[in-house]
């Protein structure tokens, strides 16, 4: 560049550089398929839900169907109960889901594998056979309610299904791989040495779990917590189908608001304030968390 | 035996025998992960509309029910169909994305994978009532098409997500010396670079399969008609009564998705 005299090198340099960046340009190119299929089914649709969500009854311009959610204590109740229902099940999944989780990581490579399929077989099998599996195990007359009676554990059936307590065992058992499986992987990535050396420094077993090995799980144990908790905002199937119409979460409110009274305007705004409250949350995490972590892209 | 109790269990001298407790936490764990995945497989064969474990008579009436119903018989293959087809678009597509995004190094690849991780992250249902205006205006609500089409966006995160991961791990510089000796650089990807992230890719069409077939919110709302999907039949059913023909469904879908994990096992994993 700030060389005159050998201009021919110069204007070489310069031809590379913009061949460099068409060639950038045109690879590019590849991702493109991907990205307008995305745009014209998602981002697009997305925006236009945007757009219903300010037009009120009458067409024009209006704040309506967001001064209605705040103006109607059952809206407002939707709100509380799902968020609820999301807190109580990351929480139950941490506590159900991290001893597992570490018990994984301390087993032989081979054993791992091994105990690992319990965890990746609900994984992969579909949500609504595993929520029809809970259905039928918890009704009146299920499984759960005939043993729990012969073994004298309460006289009466007890209704665990169509209610919170179903609805929370079924979101869990779906929610616990997606806690479990990045949790495991970074435990399984903490170098043992630092629990040798803290043993040998003198550190009981506890002690040295709870100042060497826990920290080092946080970041695992936060990707999965938050992935779980933005999964819950959203669910949908197991609650429509084990609360029974007792539990109503958005997504429940948002498919009645189009299927039964089909006001597009209720919907979107629901739509949208469960998307801001879920960007809300990553937007927060992200500042405390890698994301390649949580996409896996961080491990090579 | 009671050497083991007493035998250091970690590097930090804990025995066995001090943590017996997480030992049966973690079992009862996982005998509760699996057991209500594979219970529905002998309550299946029951004779009784309660679906009693162990059954007291055996009888396969729910598999006749299931194959004996045309709409069943029609919805399974609306799914299945649906699923090879996303299978089939997501895989090229998104392998194809992930490659680009990898070996492009613009500014604008960070924006571009956040985009194609959305679908990811969007809550499901605006997906679906999203979906479901824009077909209305496309005029392809209810086609197979546009199931496939957004089957397609929700699976093309998992494949970017899953060969991008692969890629990163995949020396570039092995394609470079393929087109320094003169292959174009489809070629050079074709011979050089698939081959050796096919896993990721094998278990990137495997999962595009499974979101299709699994998939129950958007399939709601952008089939029906002549084509529900599976899915979408077996929603209905469950919230109406629990029909015990879902059971014997719910089995063939737990025997399909096992035999994915271990094709995926066999061939989607590097040794």
């Amino acid at each position: 560049m700030a060389s005159t005299d050998i201009p021919s090198t110069d204007m070489n340099a310069a031809g590379l550089r913009s061949d460099e960046r068409l060639e950038r340009l045109k690879l590019f190119g590849l991702s493109s398929p991907a990205l307008i299929l995305v745009m014209i089914i998602l981002v697009l649709p997305v925006g236009w839900l945007f757009y219903v969500s300010f037009i009120g009854a009458d067409g024009n311009f209006s704040l309506e169907n967001y001064e209605r959610m705040v103006a109607r204590k059952s809206y407002m109740r939707i709100f509380r109960t799902t968020f609820l229902v999301s807190i109580m099940t990351t929480g139950l999944c941490i506590l159900i889901g991290y001893p597992l989780a570490y018990f994984l990581s301390q087993l032989p490579k081979k054993w791992a594998n091994i105990a690992l399929i319990t965890v990746l077989l609900p994984f992969w099998t579909s949500l609504l056979v595993r929520t029809y599996a809970w259905l039928v195990l918890l009704q009146k007359k299920g499984l759960v309610n005939e043993w729990a009676m012969s073994l004298g554990l309460w006289d009466e059936p007890i209704k665990m299904v169509h209610n919170m307590t179903g609805n929370l065992i079924g979101m869990v058992h779906i929610m616990l791989p997606f806690l479990i499986l990045p949790l495991y992987g970074a435990m399984t990535a903490i170098n043992r040495d630092f629990m040798k050396a803290a043993s040998n420094l003198g550190a009981s077993p506890r002690r040295a779990f709870w100042t060497v090995f826990f920290p080092l799980t946080t970041p695992g144990l936060f990707a999965g917590a938050l992935m779980v908790f933005i999964l819950c905002l959203g669910f949908f199937v197991t609650p429509a189908v084990l609360g029974g119409g007792k539990v109503i979460m958005v997504s429940m409110k948002i498919v009645s608001n189009i299927e039964l009274f089909v006001n597009w305007g209720a919907a979107s705004a629901l739509g949208v304030v469960l998307l801001v409250s879920t960007m809300v949350i990553l937007w927060i995490a992200s500042r405390f968390l890698n994301f390649d972590q949580m996409t896996g892209g961080g491990r090579h | 035996m009671t050497n083991w109790f007493s035998s250091p269990a970690t590097d930090t001298q804990i025995v066995h025998g001090q943590r017996i407790w997480l030992y049966i936490i973690a079992v009862i764990t996982m005998v509760l992960l699996v057991v209500p995945t594979l219970i529905v497989i002998p309550m299946s064969f029951s004779d009784s509309q309660y679906l009693e474990f162990p059954p007291e008579t055996w009888s396969t009436r729910w598999y006749q029910n299931y194959f004996g119903s045309d709409e069943w018989m029609r919805a399974t293959i609306t799914s299945l169909k649906a699923a090879l087809l996303t299978m089939l678009v997501a895989t090229p597509v998104g392998v194809l994305a992930a490659y680009g995004l990898h070996a492009s190094k613009i500014a604008f690849v960070r924006v571009a994978f956040v985009m194609l991780i959305t679908p990811m992250m969007v809550p499901v249902v605006l997906v679906a009532i999203g979906a479901f205006y824009a077909y209305v205006q496309l005029q392809i609500l209810y086609t197979l098409m546009g199931l496939v089409l957004a089957h397609t966006v929700l699976a093309l995160p998992l494949v970017v997500i899953v060969t991008g991961a692969a890629l990163k791990g995949y020396d570039m510089s092995q394609e470079q010396a393929a087109r320094s000796l003169g292959a174009p650089r489809w070629k050079a990807f074709l011979t050089v670079t698939l081959p050796q992230i096919k896993f990721a890719v094998i278990t990137s069409a495997l999962l595009s399969f499974l979101t299709s077939f699994d998939e129950v919110v958007v399939a709601m709302f952008v089939s029906g008609g002549d084509n529900p999907t599976l899915t979408r039949n077996m929603f209905n059913a469950l919230r109406d009564q629990i029909d015990p023909t879902i059971a014997s469904i719910s089995t063939i879908m737990v025997l399909v998705t096992t035999g994915m994990m271990v094709l995926a096992q066999l061939f989607g994993q590097k040794k």
